[in-house]
């Protein structure tokens, strides 16, 4: 039976390489077919904002990978509503990254679902394996 | 219980590779089984064989191998993470035209489904990180 992953993102994008090296283990564990979910916290949320802009720091944009989630069946993205109010954030600077629900003839789905502080730990009760980075 | 276990952090630096080394020694003492040490991130720098700790610090690598020696253990440090941060066997430094290995003794060099695969086969997974 599949088992639950859930993949905790708590860094901003650039500054360590949490952010990139998490994504590349969540690319990889999407070839394991189990039930994989992504969740963005704290500085976690600037890892999906919109105009990321790197290159002048030396670093590599690769915010334009989450788009591709949804292409290996990584389509539920939860994102902390408290973390975005803390900093300032809406849904609005958030990349709208979606996923084509092969259930609904192709449809264009959002995969982000922005969520309360309670409900996020709800989700995370119901995990069977958490990897935070 | 069967644990697979995540270190993240390197040596010295952060507390998580001694407080993994501890959690995987009481684990044992209790009788519990330690399905694989995953080594991630700066973690992977726990595997290497060149460190020389000052003699009256603990030594940490060494440590690791010596409990690999007597349990058994798998000892795993991702290949992605381990080239970014030269870490070699000696495979893949012939492999990558290099003169030179410094992977401690234990440990071996694979991939992140190993990871995936602790995580999938064991009990509980237990991420040790900043």
């Amino acid at each position: 039976m599949a088992k639950k992953f859930l993949y905790l993102n708590r860094k901003a994008p650039y500054g360590t390489v949490y952010a990139l090296e998490s994504l590349e283990v969540v690319l990889i564990a999407a070839a394991f077919e189990q039930e994989v979910s992504l969740a963005f916290l704290d500085d976690g949320v600037y890892q999906i904002a919109k105009g990321q802009t790197p290159k002048a720091v030396g670093m590599k944009n690769f915010s334009p990978t989450y788009n591709a989630l949804g292409d290996y069946g990584i389509t539920k993205l939860y994102v902390e509503r408290e973390s975005l109010v803390e900093r300032g954030l809406t849904e609005d600077d958030l990349m709208p990254i979606v996923y084509e629900d092969e259930d609904d003839d192709y449809t264009e789905k959002p995969s982000v679902q922005v969520i309360s502080r309670t409900e996020m730990a709800k989700i995370m009760a119901e995990q069977d394996v958490t990897f935070s980075f | 219980m069967k644990y697979t276990i995540m270190v993240n952090e390197g040596p010295y630096q952060h507390q998580s590779s001694d407080s993994a080394l501890q959690f995987v020694r009481a684990a044992l003492e209790k009788g519990h089984e330690i399905f694989r040490v995953f080594f991630y991130h700066d973690g992977v720098n726990n595997g290497t064989r060149l460190a020389v700790p000052p003699k009256d610090d603990r030594m940490l690598q060494k440590e690791w191998s010596e409990l690999a020696e007597k349990h058994g253990l798998d000892l795993v440090i991702c290949i992605a993470a381990a080239q970014r941060r030269g870490l070699m066997d000696a495979s893949e430094a012939k492999r990558q035209g290099l003169n030179a290995d410094n992977i401690a003794s234990g440990f071996r060099i694979s991939g992140l489904g190993q990871l995936i695969d602790g995580g999938i086969e064991s009990d509980r997974t237990i991420v040790f990180g900043d």
